[in-house]
């Protein structure tokens, strides 16, 4: 049967990582990481899984290749099942395929959670095995650098701190030609709440940031925008498993916010982000809850259309689809919100199937996107469930309110030819509502 | 022969019950001493309401997506398990043994009943085997260990039928019996088997972390 070994897929920061490995170097790192990070869990899982194979149809790898070496259990047992079989000592070439299965054939989309019985966390597994790989310093090149980006900036793209609100005024400025009262206003203490999002948005999707404003603006709402570091809600140092990292950009984060004296941050339509916001990081920190209470846009869009804050002057017509991002549906259960918001704003909704909790990754999420070309292919044509299940809805528009999502949803989109646009939920808003003079 | 039986009933037994007993025990009390330790930030979430809202959709039949998804694994695997406990619990065969050893006595099951259900729990196994063998994703996954606890719960059942239907020699076949129920036993606590002991926990667990975390259901 065909394994990873068979499908190796080169990339230059694997590749350099692997050359400074030796066996014995592997296992004294291994088994470090085992005594000192991996507890119960790891032992239970490793222990229990009884492999009855029933997770293989939750994962969406499998469910487009049909080849069992994409399964979840099939993913633990090419990598860490190997690593605890020999103790950790394994040639370095076994640790490049533990980091390609790792980093590149898993989102940690956690859907196999609702198919094994004894509950196995195959997604917290493969991030152990990334976190093997991180200290080996064995990481995909494209990952590695948004990681290096945001331990030197605090961001994910490089943004340097004066690049930063200069674009939040160059938005500001153009939306004042639409709307001449409107501010992006810049560390204004004691504000309602801060509004943070993913370095990729003053990057290059400034058009995000401008609507966010006119959303607010139009909704009469009191917020800011950090001026400091801080500001960027995204964490890829959490996917490449430098938890170290990882909890500093998080603190940044936060502390931005406490800083501000903000009743709650309000983070923009990225699923990964909330995930290391609401979930991950804090728990690093040592914080069972957080801080700073944080809510995904979705839930804050759902609020001010509760409170009549947002008016619209026609609902879009054509029929839309929901794509449930994980890490806001099986991480945050914002799936019916998102419903109503949506059912708000459209008239004809058709539902995918499966959905809410249920529903497939878009195979871009986990980092995987963020490691670039080399992996770009694996990663749509190992999607073509969810194009069939686009396709099935036989709509144009699909809603879903994760950059990510939108990532890996268009690239299937083109690549399967679906005749088909993704669409956020402030798109939307922004284009559907009752402009203020 | 009759020497190694009475061990096998004697002395093997007490010790099977207690290595199984004690052990499941001390396997359950160590690993919550380890989490508790180790996974404070991950045991600071348990919730048992969510843990058991998800534990009712998990132990009933197509109660949860993975079962409705695999439906021939769950059939099987629900009668397997049902029997597997039910069968060696109350088998006249079992309650005689205990009766005349320790004078405990409880309402068997009619003999037909206890034949036809462990012949269930010999075909499910062998419908494990043929899976294992033949199904690409579960052979893929399949290491010696997992023949071994087939085996033993297989053996034990095999065996059991084979002598209450007097096939082969009856005092042999009886003792590999009992042998082999004490094997199993005796696994329960240190092998694969431990799903049993386990199981349960890791469930709860996360399905705590989806109930009280993540507002979302785990089944
Ligand atoms: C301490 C260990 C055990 C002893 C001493 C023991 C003893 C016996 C005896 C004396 C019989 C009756 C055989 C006959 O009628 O000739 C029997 C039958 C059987 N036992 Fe056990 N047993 C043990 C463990 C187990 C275990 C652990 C299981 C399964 C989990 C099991 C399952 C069965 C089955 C399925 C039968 C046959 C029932 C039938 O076909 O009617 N036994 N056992
Ligand atoms: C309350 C206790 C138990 C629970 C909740 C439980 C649950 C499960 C589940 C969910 C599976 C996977 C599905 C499948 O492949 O059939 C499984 C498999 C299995 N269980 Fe259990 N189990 C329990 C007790 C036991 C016991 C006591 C034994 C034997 C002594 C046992 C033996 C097996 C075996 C041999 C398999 C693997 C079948 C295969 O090869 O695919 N289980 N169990
Ligand atoms: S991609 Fe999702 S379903 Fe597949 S193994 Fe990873 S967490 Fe499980
Ligand atoms: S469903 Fe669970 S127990 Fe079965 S093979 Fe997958 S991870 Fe292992
Ligand atoms: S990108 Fe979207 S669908 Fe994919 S893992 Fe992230 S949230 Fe899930």
């Amino acid at each position: 049967m065909k394994t990873i070994a068979d499908r190796l897929i080169e990339d230059e920061g694997l590749r350099r990582g692997v050359g400074r490995l030796t066996p014995e170097k592997i296992q004294k790192v291994f088994k470090e990481l085992v005594a000192g990070e991996c507890g119960a869990r790891m032992k239970t899982y490793m222990e229990t899984c009884v492999r009855c194979g029933m997770c293989a149809k939750a994962c969406h790898y499998y469910m487009s290749h049909k080849d069992p070496s994409y399964t979840p259990v099939a993913k633990v047992s090419q990598t860490m099942w190997r690593l605890f079989d020999a103790d950790g000592k394994v040639d370095p070439e076994v640790i490049y395929q533990c980091a390609q299965v790792a980093y590149t054939e898993c989102n940690l989309c956690r859907r196999c959670i609702h198919y094994c019985p004894l509950g196995i966390d195959t997604g917290y597994i493969i991030s152990v095995v990334r976190r093997l790989c991180h200290k080996l310093g064995v990481t995909p090149q494209y990952i590695q650098d948004t990681a290096h980006s945001h331990s030197a900036t605090m961001n994910q793209m490089w943004v340097k701190d004066d690049e930063w609100p200069d674009t939040l005024q160059w938005q500001e400025e153009e939306a004042r030609e639409e709307f001449p009262g409107l501010r992006i206003p810049l560390d204004v203490e004691g504000a309602d709440f801060m509004y943070s999002v993913i370095a990729p948005e003053p990057k290059f999707r400034t058009q995000l940031i401008y609507q966010a404003a006119a959303i607010f603006h139009a909704a009469g709402v009191s917020w800011t925008m950090p001026a400091t570091p801080g500001w960027d809600n995204s964490n890829m140092a959490m996917f490449t498993g430098d938890s170290e990292i990882m909890a500093r950009v998080e603190r940044a984060h936060y502390e931005a916010a406490q800083r501000l004296r903000v009743k709650r941050i309000v983070m923009g339509e990225c699923g990964h982000a909330f995930r290391a916001v609401y979930d991950v990081a804090n728990r690093w920190l040592g914080w069972k809850w957080h801080p700073v209470p944080v809510v995904h846009s979705v839930e804050f869009f759902w609020e001010l259309i509760q409170q009549g804050r947002i008016k619209l002057t026609h609902k879009f017509a054509e029929p839309v689809t929901i794509h449930d991002p994980c890490n806001v549906i099986r991480g945050r259960g914002l799936m019916e919100k998102l419903r109503e918001v949506v059912h708000f704003l459209c008239d004809n909704v058709v539902e995918m199937t499966p959905n809410r909790e249920h529903n497939y990754c878009c195979c871009a999420g986990g980092g995987v996107i963020n490691c670039g070309p080399p992996f770009k292919n694996v990663r749509i044509v190992g999607n073509s469930i969810k194009a069939e299940q686009l396709k099935a809805t036989g709509v144009h528009w699909c809603i879903a309110p994760c950059h990510n999502c939108h990532g890996g949803l268009d690239d299937i989109i083109s690549k399967f030819d679906l005749n088909m646009h993704t669409k956020f939920l402030g798109d939307l808003i922004y284009e559907l509502m009752e402009k203020p003079e | 022969m009759h020497a190694l039986y009475d061990l096998a009933v004697g002395p093997l037994a007490w010790l099977a019950f207690a290595v199984f007993i004690l052990g499941s025990i001390y396997r359950l009390m160590s690993m919550r001493a380890l989490a508790l330790k180790k996974d404070a930030a991950f045991v600071a979430y348990i919730s048992w309401p969510h843990a058991i809202r998800s534990l009712i959709h998990w132990v009933t039949p197509f109660g949860a997506l993975g079962w409705r998804e695999n439906p021939g694994v769950t059939i099987v695997t629900f009668l397997f398990h049902i029997c597997l406990f039910v069968v060696p619990l109350f088998l006249m065969g079992h309650i005689v043994l205990f009766d005349t050893f320790h004078g405990w006595s409880w309402p068997a099951l009619p003999d037909g009943v206890a034949d036809t259900l462990s012949i269930v729990v010999v075909l499910a196994c062998a419908y494990f085997l043929w899976r294992r063998l033949s199904v690409p994703e579960v052979r893929f996954v399949t290491r010696s260990h997992d023949w071994l606890v087939l085996a033993l719960v297989g053996a034990t059942f095999l065996t059991g039928v084979l002598a209450y239907h007097r096939i082969g020699d009856n005092l042999f076949m009886t003792t590999l019996h009992v042998l082999c129920g004490e094997a199993m036993l005796v696994a329960i606590p240190f092998t694969r088997l431990s799903h049993m002991l386990f199981g349960f926990f890791s469930r709860g667990y996360i399905a705590s972390e989806f109930g009280s975390v993540r507002f979302a259901k785990d089944w």
